[in-house]
């Protein structure tokens, strides 16, 4: 047994490591799969052992095996467990493999939250660094939360690298917990000013991100990015703020207008490629949300589409990848201004990378004009012939269409090529794009009535060699241009030459082999073709032809009606009874051409797309009513020909998606109308109908030109659309031969009926006449319908719910956050706390978890690295502070200062502000837009103008103190004019330092943790302080059943509001229900209660309380004075049920509401701190403790941790300490100790409140 | 935002993987299959943009990427990213492995990626960028270094010496990397 043990114990001295586990899996490539299963049982033992080391080391080689694809989500508990380890190596270990496994639907991720709060406020910054990046990647709603007010307080941390991950991760706060955005954006707002460089560029970063989604919202904030942009050289920043101002200049023209000389000059001063793109990027932004209005705007258009011919020629291919999509913007807007860049986009072309090729074609659809059509379209075709990959040739053959159908064929001028184009394009092999030629096809045949002639006998050569393209049986291949050929051929039959071949052709025996709904198309075709023929004949004394047809047809049919297709298999045997009953009639020589046209007579006419739409509904039309009772089994008859079109591939652009859609949709509708015309089951129209059909403003009041073909109508074989290249050419010519000539007759002649010609004028691209007169057909619309377009959002984006008004946060005044905006301050919900039988704070239901044998051990040793810790901190920052003491600067101290009365002082500022605020800031912002165009010197703006800037951006910021009337102007001002001002706000600052200096010399200790996080977090000094252990909780009340302890804090966001919170823990053996809690208020304070109840009613505790259980409940009080300590009298009634009984209970309680309550832990500054006593309007007030035993640090911590206090400074044997109430009064202190004396000397503005604040500290000391 | 960050050497096997939008682990590795199979046709004096794959995104993301040595170093990002910007961060990243690791490898990252991971951290968080001052990064990562020996490390002394009596024993001694090490050059680039 004991043999087995220590066997044991050395196999875990032979637990492989990372590097191990590496090595093993490199020496076992044969059988890598097996070697891991192995090492994964190995893990699992390892996971198994008590070490924490171990465990570390286990979850280490989980993290490289996730990454190899293994899941490991079944050690997600052991991660927890390694997260909580209290050393920095095994925590960082457990927060890493958090974050590459942990998602939302991880359970465990709840029991984290504790153990977050603590990393979060750990005195070691790098702790809470790891915190925060591990939490970023796998933050889910709860912990958003439950974290947020946490983190929101860490991005006024003393240190940068706390303050710039807190930033980051509230972007991803917000997206998880929308809700914490209104109270946190203030704060977010202030770290756009933060003096580190990296917080402000996080700041800039989060907010470019929020923006990007909702930019309306951000619009008020351009003066200040404004600012930024002006005054930054961090290239990083810039970009993000370059790129925000694209973003919201199509909302407000009026910043592009002010924004294209800082671009321009940006443009041509910056030596960084990245910064020059993006300017140019937001310069075509702008001049796009410009497109008219602006004079000169011109110039910024030549000046961009230059700097991008640099990028696109540059031997770099990066950049002329990106030139080439910066092109493409300004091609949309301006595409004149690209088109003479032609040339170089062709030769791109060319080019060897496809990314670039891409980007070339896309650039082509906006360059093509009536001239270069063809010759663009020849070389793309050239292309297709040569690319290898089919991806790439799918995208060309979609881009010669998407070029050539673009605005309604606005740039074809013969449509006898572009038919043959499509044509050539069936010839390509394993193309995805068969039913986008098809529907090509389709839409030209019916919408370009002059080239159906020339379109059916290319589709009836298509179709004589349709054994060419059935190869590719593929669904949506090639052979779905056979639908379109077969339809074409029979819809325009009459323009046949020879439709007894082509008939023959569309009953071959190799047709069965299509798909079902091509087969439909051939049959339903193949009908009209035959009443063609019939027609045809008419007249004809020999009936041979005719009798041959009809035989034809009653001999191919019946394989049709032999299909597994029910479409193909219905229209069939119909037709083929049909065909049978005609030929019945011929043979008693009975004319029946006429009556057999009829079933397909009608002209088609397209719809618009969103024509069905439009009809509005008739009145007393409810079509959700039955009008006869649903048959049991439904008709799926319509299935097949839909499915032709709705296989729609995903790999379409967006754009080109809808395009399609729309265009299929009609088509659709087309179709479904063909069909219903033709189908012998569809109810026919009545004829009165028909004749409104052909009343509609439709194609025969259109003038159809007869087209003078210079083409011979018949291409033997498939057309070659090269020649048409060169005929165009020719016919361009000759037209332009012919109009000189008539420009010289001009006057003497009347123009002949011949042609709609333009009048003379410079030769432009217009005058290039198309060659056939090419009506086409617009689409019907029922009346007074207006095309329009109705997108929706996504409703699944998570952004939306980001879209949150915050304009109106920042005017203090206007909206201030109600109640249930407010991020909740800790809080602990019943259900969670409910399970664990220890007092809640302390509950850290992971911790507990490891051995309590270690806990000891482990602590001891952090202990003594945490000293020497700290004292390596504090030398670092005392070497930093004279390192870095000129740079520092004062928004510094404006942090520190603005910090928290923000948020604070909401409800007082409101009051102060006059009801207009909102509207005033409109007109600040109008203000800051209308001024005339901007210098490009922000320096030489005129002093008046930078005075309203400052004050806009002042009430825009939101940070108009009260306290320091003069500093944040002053701030505003020198901001505006950075460069003049900066060296005299230096100099300054140094004299401040040295002024300082001269008191006392100090050094940074910037209480991290020791102070305020200890308030924060109840559970932090049990572990990290060496002091005794504090408590803040006191007794409330106590008697056999249940006993309560209560904790009283400000309420960071809210100036007159405390939170309660009260501890309740059930002392005996039975279980406690229906807990109420009363109290009976004040004058001064009141316990909020609910909407609609009572001023006395009790609170119902949301809980109920097992035995030796204890949970948390907490209770806002509004109060308002705060000068004074206050003491409430309440109840507690409850019910204890016992097995046989239960009886009623009560307990009556005060609640001491101390001035120390409302004074809540902020950091200051020494400069800051300096400051502040220097200013006159504090009264100061001292107090002299005798016979304090304890170590001084003892005695500071003390201090900050009941009195919320936080230290500034601490030298030797003497310390100055900060605090400010909850509306804002800053209470400073000196603390000196000399033996067991200890003096203290206060400064507070409000004489009263610091008398009762060093009454109640002498108090505490007092009592140990 | 930035979606993902992967690294694979020449034959597609993941050195670093960092999603930031959860994938399975099943996805996690199509997704690196197929990038490795669009980012490997293409051949080194190409650009350094893809439009993203059909897995990862869609038309809003773009693949960006930078070939070094044996290694590719491919960001996913989406259009708030600037593109010349992000081949700067892969760079700056690079650099900042190149001081850490001294002469990276690619066996520094096969058998470091923990610390891979530590340092990325420092760059880039939750798919935004942290950090992009090689010197600041390079400070926070040795400051944490230093802290991790001062507690030991991982693997503790006496640890070390059984794995080397463990050793001993073996019949064969696993020596047989012969990756050998190839440097990723880190060319100096124009200023981003």
């Amino acid at each position: 047994m004991a043999l087995k043990i220590v066997k044991g114990s050395i196999d875990r001295m032979f637990d492989k490591n990372l590097q191990d586990l590496v090595r093993g899996i490199r020496n076992h490539k044969d059988d890598e799969a097996k070697y891991i299963s192995t090492c994964i049982d190995e893990i699992k033992q390892e996971l198994k052992q008590d070490n924490i080391a171990v465990k570390a080391n286990a979850v280490c080689k989980l993290t490289y095996l996730q990454m190899l694809g293994y899941d490991v989500s079944w050690a997600a508990f052991n991660i927890v467990e390694v997260m909580s380890s209290s050393k920095f190596t095994y925590k960082r270990i457990g927060y890493l493999a958090a974050s590459q496994c942990f998602h939302e639907s991880t359970d465990v991720i709840m029991l984290t939250t504790n153990q977050i709060r603590k990393d979060l406020s750990s005195p070691n910054q790098y702790d809470t660094g790891v915190a925060l990046t591990g939490l970023s990647c796998f933050v889910t709603p709860d912990l958003a939360r439950d974290l947020a007010n946490d983190i929101m307080t860490l991005m006024s941390h003393t240190k940068p690298y706390i303050r710039k991950k807190a930033v980051l991760i509230m972007y991803k706060v917000f997206l998880k917990y929308p809700e914490s955005l209104r109270p946190a954006f203030p704060r977010l707002k202030e770290k756009l000013e933060d003096p580190d460089p990296g917080v402000q560029s996080a700041a800039v970063n989060v907010i470019c991100e929020l923006a990007r989604r909702n930019p309306k919202n951000y619009l008020s904030l351009a003066p200040l990015f404004f600012k930024l942009m002006t005054s930054s050289t961090n290239n990083w920043v810039l970009i993000k703020i370059i790129k925000l101002f694209g973003a919201l200049t199509p909302l407000e023209p009026r910043l592009g207008k002010k924004l294209i000389e800082p671009l321009t000059n940006l443009i041509h001063s910056t030596s960084a490629m990245s910064l020059l793109y993006e300017c140019v990027n937001t310069v075509i932004a702008v001049l796009i949300s410009l497109s008219s209005g602006m004079p000169n705007h011109s110039a910024s258009i030549q000046l961009c589409v230059q700097k991008l011919r640099i990028l696109i020629e540059d031997s770099d291919q990066n950049l002329k990848y990106l030139g080439l999509l910066a092109m493409s913007k300004i091609l949309k807007t301006h595409p004149k201004s690209v088109q003479s860049h032609k040339d170089l986009i062709l030769q791109c072309l060319d080019d060897k990378d496809e990314s670039i090729r891409l980007r070339a074609l896309d650039l082509l659809y906006g360059m093509v004009s009536k001239k270069n059509l063809m010759e663009i379209v020849k070389k793309l075709m050239l292309h297709v012939d040569k690319a290898e990959g089919t991806t790439y040739r799918d995208e060309l053959l979609t881009k010669i269409i998407d070029i050539c159908s673009q605005s309604n064929y606005q740039y074809i001028t013969n449509f006898e090529w572009y038919i043959s184009i499509l044509v050539e394009l069936t010839r390509l092999e394993g193309t995805r794009h068969g039913h986008l030629i098809a529907s090509q096809m389709l839409d030209v045949a019916i919408r370009v009535k002059a080239i159906r002639v020339f379109a059916v006998a290319q589709m009836a050569t298509l179709l004589d060699n349709a054994h060419l393209l059935t190869g590719n049986m593929q669904r949506n291949g090639i052979c779905e241009v056979l639908y379109a050929a077969a339809w074409i051929c029979g819809e325009f039959s009459e323009h046949l030459e020879n439709p007894m071949q082509t008939l023959e052709a569309m009953l071959r025996p190799k047709v069965a082999t299509l798909p079902g709904h091509i087969q439909a198309v051939y049959v339903q075709n193949a009908a009209k073709l035959f009443a063609t023929v019939l027609k045809s004949q008419e007249g004809n004394t020999d009936g041979t032809v005719t009798q041959d047809t009809s035989q034809l047809m009653i001999e191919r049919l019946p394989v049709f009606v032999q299909s597994a297709n029910l479409e193909v298999q219905e229209r069939a045997s119909c037709i083929l009874q049909l065909v049978k009953y005609i030929q019945k009639l011929q043979q008693k020589d009975v004319e029946v051409a006429e009556e057999v046209s009829a079933l397909f007579a009608g002209e088609l006419n397209p719809v618009a797309p969103k024509a069905q739409k439009k009809v509005p509904v008739p009145e007393g039309l409810d079509l959700d009513t039955w009008i006869n009772e649903p048959p049991s089994e439904s008709e799926s008859e319509d299935e097949q020909p839909k499915a032709i079109f709705t296989k729609e591939e995903p790999k379409h652009s967006r754009a080109r998606h809808t395009e399609v859609d729309e265009k299929e949709l009609a088509r659709r509708r087309e179709a479904r109308k063909q069909e219903q015309a033709n189908n012998p089951f569809y109810i026919k129209s009545s004829p009165s109908s028909q004749k409104v059909y052909q009343e509609t403003p439709g194609v025969d009041h259109i003038p159809v030109i007869q087209i003078d073909l210079t083409v011979p109508l018949k291409v033997p074989g498939l057309p070659m659309s090269d020649q048409y290249v060169k005929l165009e050419e020719e016919r361009r010519q000759k037209e332009r031969a012919e109009k000189k000539k008539k420009d010289k007759k001009k006057r003497k002649e009347k123009r002949s009926g011949r042609g709609k010609k333009h009048d003379s004028g410079p030769e432009s691209e217009e005058d290039i006449t198309p060659a056939h007169m090419v009506d086409i057909v617009t689409e019907e619309m029922p009346e007074n319908a207006l095309p329009s377009d109705d997108d929706e959002k996504d409703p699944n984006d998570p952004h939306k719910a980001l879209d949150i008004d915050l304009d109106n946060l920042e005017m203090s005044g206007h909206r201030p956050l109600a109640d249930s905006e407010k991020i909740p301050v800790r809080s602990h919900r019943a259900a969670e706390a409910a399970k664990s039988p220890v007092e809640d704070r302390d509950a850290d239901g992971i911790a507990t978890q490891l051995p309590k044998k270690k806990h000891g051990k482990e602590k001891r040793e952090e202990k003594k690295k945490k000293d020497k810790d700290r004292e390596r901190k504090k030398s670092k920052d005392e070497k930093k502070k004279k390192k870095h003491k000129s740079e520092e600067k004062d928004g510094d101290l404006l942090g520190a200062e603005v910090d928290e009365p923000v948020v604070q002082s909401e409800e007082p500022s409101q009051a102060s502000e006059p009801p207009t605020s909102n509207s005033a800031e409109v007109s600040d912002l109008d203000f800051w837009l209308s001024n005339a165009p901007v210098p490009s010197n922000i320096q030489e703006v005129p002093k008046v103008a930078a005075a309203e800037a400052a004050s806009a951006a002042e009430v825009i910021s939101g940070g108009a103190q009260d306290s320091e009337p003069d500093e944040p102007k002053d701030a505003e001002m020198e901001a505006t004019k950075p460069s003049k001002h900066k060296k005299k706000k230096q100099k300054k600052e140094k004299e401040d330092k040295e002024k300082k200096k001269k008191k006392h010399h100090h050094y940074h200790h910037h209480s991290d943790g020791v102070g305020e996080e200890s308030v924060q977090n109840g559970t932090v000094e049990e572990e990290e302080e060496p002091l005794p252990s504090m408590s803040n909780y006191c007794l409330l009340a106590e008697n056999s059943y249940i006993k309560m302890v209560y904790d009283i804090q400000g309420n960071l966001q809210d100036g007159s509001q405390v939170v309660v919170s009260v501890i309740f823990e059930n002392k005996c053996d039975s279980f406690l229900k229906s807990m109420e809690f009363n109290v009976l208020d004040s004058l001064n304070s009141k316990l909020q209660r609910p909407e609609g109840s009572g001023p006395h009613d009790s609170l119902a505790v949301p809980f109920q309380l097992p035995p030796g259980v204890s949970n948390e409940a907490r209770y806002v009080f509004t109060v308002q004075s705060i000068v004074m300590p206050q003491k409430l009298k309440g109840t507690l009634t409850f019910i204890v049920k016992t097995e046989e009984s239960s009886t009623h209970e009560k307990l009556d309680f005060k609640l001491h509401f101390t001035c120390t309550s409302y004074l809540i832990t902020t950091p200051c500054y020494s400069d800051a701190f300096a400051k502040l006593l220097e200013s006159a309007d504090l009264k100061s007030s001292s107090v002299r403790l005798e016979g304090v035993n304890m170590p001084f640090h003892h005695l500071l911590a003390r201090i900050c941790f009941h009195h919320h206090f936080s230290v500034v400074e601490r030298i030797d044997s003497c310390a100055s300490m900060y605090s400010r109430s909850i509306q804002g009064h800053h209470v400073c202190l000196l603390v000196k100790t000399s033996g067991q004396t200890v003096s203290i000397d206060a400064k507070c503005d409000e004489p009263m409140l610091l008398g009762n604040v060093l009454d109640e500290i002498k108090q505490t000391f007092s009592q140990c | 935002m930035i979606k993902a960050i992967l690294i694979f050497n020449n034959h597609g096997k993941p050195r670093l993987i960092r999603f930031y939008q959860y994938f399975t682990e099943e996805m996690q590795q199509q997704i690196i299959r197929e990038t490795f199979h669009l980012v490997s046709k293409r051949d080194d004096n190409v650009c350094n943009f893809l439009e993203g794959g059909s897995l990862i995104g869609g038309s809003d993301y773009k693949l960006i990427y930078r070939h070094y040595a044996t290694l590719y170093f491919v960001f996913c990002v989406d259009s708030s990213e600037s593109e010349l910007g992000s081949l700067g961060l892969i760079q700056v990243f690079v650099e900042t492995l190149d001081k850490c690791f001294e002469n990276v490898c690619e066996l520094d990252l096969i058998f470091h990626m923990d610390k891979v991971h530590y340092i990325l951290q420092e760059v880039v968080m939750g798919g935004m960028v942290l950090e992009t001052n090689m010197n600041e990064i390079v400070a926070q990562v040795e400051v944490q270094n230093r802290m991790e020996k001062s507690e030991g490390g991982l693997s503790a002394a006496p640890a070390r010496a059984v794995s080397a009596v463990k050793n001993m024993n073996l019949p064969e001694i696993p020596r047989n990397i012969n990756i050998g090490d190839i440097n990723i050059k880190v060319p100096s680039l124009s200023p981003f």
